[in-house]
């Protein structure tokens, strides 16, 4: 077990490894590196001095070079005056050093927000937090729901109840975050007027006012796929042969239910849960920017729409390791609950 | 001057009276196909069930739409008429007398003909994505899945790496304005556009290759039009003009099918796992039939049911996905009017105006609810068996 999960980590750091480098090799595209120059410099500048500016910022330098300064193995160079001599930081407002230093990701510093004119780490992290709450709302509304929906369709196959459940289950899942949200925005903000349209002021405090809407969107998408997959589970359960024992024994419905098929029917969904958070993350981007919340997703489409390089290779890194952590999780899990299955 | 208005219900007849070829279409196919089912094998049973008829409607209604868009929509998509601007559902407009039924937008043009054309957009671009998808996941998911071993790890490896790549960063890396003066979306599209060519080649040269009167005719054949459309895709030099696509849609198309042939990859891959234990196989073995003939003629048509199910899911998806590229800005042109960017342009502006808003997303929710019902209903089909 141990060296399945040192293994795995050593998959993940290569993953993660070979996804920066891509990452870093289309933000340092050529059309790319005019964009971010002609961005940070003022308006009307000549070609030259664009050219100046990116040599000047170290961005002219060997590819290899630069993205092993990013990632720590190679010294970091300030900029040097080429009459004087005298070094200067290349960004003064990350406190960048002015002599070379070994400064990259393994050492920590995840590098300089061109955008937002400040670290990286100081722009993310407050980010990410606030995508944290997001998500933990998310996950307290999306996993109840969606179980439920799944054990309520998934007992008796075929009923009634079950066929209602299924077709909303279906409906939900053809409903992207950016439907639902318009949809949800129409009825409870514009024609009933109960709930906030924007998530802007969620910053300052989270209310019932401002954070259903978001909050709803993004969990509307995820709740048909699980309550589907609880279902299928549900329903293979409910087969057994113990659970037709446990029923001829003369226990109640209910309590075969609940004894008896419950524990053993949510192993699958666990997964699909843990599975489900690549997906949120795309949701979450939609939903940030479509509430104009600040969090991670709205943080990434600043980053990516200004190419400021730094801040996108510290976001892809967040949510990849989002990505890959999530599956090893479920993997992991899914051995504990399930004692038949065995990593190997 | 203000537009004069048509009331609710004359707009409920008209939006119907608009849709008759459609209409005529849908009678006529759904007829046909209701009273031959019994000889349709898969398709005739989906008429078995509501749920699976109304997946078929909601999917054909749709492919109507698309077909006789010029017809149906009583506006050009693009035009503006000043006049027009964010009037309310049932506007007349005083030029033609014709009617803006579901309203104008901030840009007085019409939203009908916008959502009517939109379609266009979607069942083109999703189900030609899906189809590139799925050769690429199939011509590499079966040696994958066949063979094991070193080939398998690799090609693991690298479905997994743009797995773990977040959707919507992908997008945001590969479709730009930008990246278009590259030589990447190009490359790319040079290589996916191969993947088709070279699995009808395989496909006919395992099954054909012991006789020369079919083998040259069939591989002829798709090397000239597969030659034929690559050079257009890729190259934009068709000699003939027919085959063409737009730069940025090229690099669209490109994004969807990086984003979704993993996907694809990883399904064949089990499936091939699964079906390479079974005795067909180990006869195909013993007989000495090459590994791409038990692959391509053995395995694969044992796998179509799943793999029918999960292309109708993908269609879906991928619309999902034009969709967030669109509300993104991403890729399409800003006035194009497809449904993503429509429902971007008219959710700035909800607090306004909310009659923009709804057609499109109700479009395009019906058309992905349709896929989904229609892939339910099939794989319940296909269980039964």
């Amino acid at each position: 077990m141990l060296s399945f999960i040192i293994r795995r980590i050593g998959t993940i750091l290569l993953t993660m490894l070979c996804l920066t480098l891509v990452v870093f090799f289309l933000v340092n595209l050529e059309p790319n590196l005019k964009k971010l120059a002609i961005s940070q410099t003022e308006m009307h500048t000549s070609a030259e001095q664009l050219e100046s500016w990116l040599v000047n910022h170290g961005y002219r330098q060997n590819f290899f070079v630069r993205y092993g300064q990013w990632l720590g193995i190679m010294p970091k160079q300030p900029i040097t005056d080429p009459a004087t001599g005298t070094t200067t930081q290349r960004f003064s407002f990350c406190n960048d050093p002015v002599v070379p230093t070994f400064s990259g990701v393994i050492e920590g510093d995840f590098g300089c927000s061109t955008k937002f004119k400040t670290t990286v780490a100081a722009k993310l992290f407050p980010a990410l937090g606030a995508t944290g709450i997001l998500m933990l709302c998310v996950l307290g509304v999306m996993v109840p729901v969606s179980l439920l929906i799944g054990i309520l369709a998934g007992m008796r196959e075929g009923s009634r109840t079950d066929r209602v459940l299924s077709v909303a289950s279906i409906a939900s899942t053809a409903t992207p975050e950016y439907v639902s949200g318009v949809i949800f925005t129409v009825i409870f903000a514009s024609w009933l007027g109960w709930l906030n349209g924007s998530a802007a002021s969620a910053s300052q405090g989270i209310t019932f006012y401002n954070f259903t809407l978001p909050v709803i969107t993004l969990a509307i998408y995820g709740i048909g796929y699980i309550a589907r997959m609880t279902r299928a589970s549900m329903v293979e359960v409910m087969t057994q042969q113990y659970i037709r024992t446990a029923r001829l024994k003369g226990l109640s419905f209910r309590s075969v239910v609940v004894k008896h098929a419950l524990r053993n029917a949510l192993i699958a969904p666990f997964t699909v849960i843990m599975l489900q958070f690549p997906w949120l993350l795309t949701g979450v981007v939609i939903v940030e920017v479509m509430f104009r919340y600040q969090g991670f997703g709205y943080t990434l489409v600043e980053a990516a729409g200004n190419n400021d390089i730094d801040l996108l290779l510290g976001c892809s890194l967040v949510s990849v390791f989002i990505v890959l952590i999530t599956q090893l999780i479920s993997d992991v899990g899914y051995a504990f609950l399930n004692p038949r299955i065995r990593v190997q | 001057m203000q537009p004069q208005y048509i009331g609710a219900s004359t707009i409920v007849l008209e939006v119907l009276w608009r849709f008759w070829p459609v209409w005529v279409a849908l009678f006529i196919v759904m007829g046909a196909s209701f009273l031959y089912k019994k000889k349709l094998a898969l398709y005739g049973q989906l008429f078995d069930s509501g749920v699976g008829m109304t997946g078929v409607f909601i999917c054909l209604f749709w492919l109507f739409t698309a077909i006789f868009a010029s017809t149906i929509s009583p506006f050009d998509p693009l035009g503006q008429i000043p006049i027009m601007k964010d009037t309310l559902p049932g506007a007349i407009e005083p030029q033609s007398g014709l009617v803006y039924l579901f309203g104008g937008d901030k840009l007085a043009r019409d939203v009908f003909s916008r959502m009517v054309y939109g379609s266009q957009i979607v069942l083109i671009i999703a189900p030609a994505a899906t189809g590139f998808a799925l050769m690429v996941g199939i011509t590499l998911g079966l040696p994958a899945g066949y063979y094991g071993g070193k080939i398998d790890s690799i090609l693991s490896f690298l479905a997994n790496l743009v797995l773990a790549f977040p959707v919507i960063l992908l997008f945001y890396l590969l479709v730009t304005p930008g990246i278009m003066d590259t030589p990447i979306p190009y490359g790319l599209a040079g290589v996916f556009f191969l993947f088709p060519i070279i699995f009808f080649c395989v496909l006919f040269w395992t099954r054909y290759k012991n006789r020369p009167d079919r083998i040259y005719i069939l591989l002829g054949l798709t090397l000239v039009i597969g030659g034929w459309i690559y050079l257009g895709l890729v190259f934009d030099r068709d000699p003939l003009h027919i085959v063409h696509i737009d730069p940025n849609q090229l690099n669209i198309f490109v994004a969807v099918v990086f984003a979704s042939s993993p996907g694809v990859f990883r399904i064949v891959r089990g499936l091939t796992m699964d079906i390479k234990t079974r005795d067909y196989v180990a006869a195909a073995q013993t007989r000495g039939e090459s590994p791409w003939y038990i692959m391509l003629w053995e395995i694969l048509p044992n796998a179509r049911g799943p793999l029918i199910v999960d292309a109708c899911l993908r269609i879906g998806y991928t619309t999902i996905l034009l969709g967030t590229l669109g509300y993104f800005g991403l890729g399409l042109a800003p006035e194009s009017p497809d449904w993503g960017t429509a429902i971007k342009d008219a959710s700035r502006l909800l607090r306004s105006f909310i009659h923009p808003a709804l057609p499109p997303t109700i479009a395009l929710m019906s058309f992905v609810l349709g896929l989904n019902l229609l892939a339910d209903s099939l794989r319940e089909q296909s269980m039964k068996d």
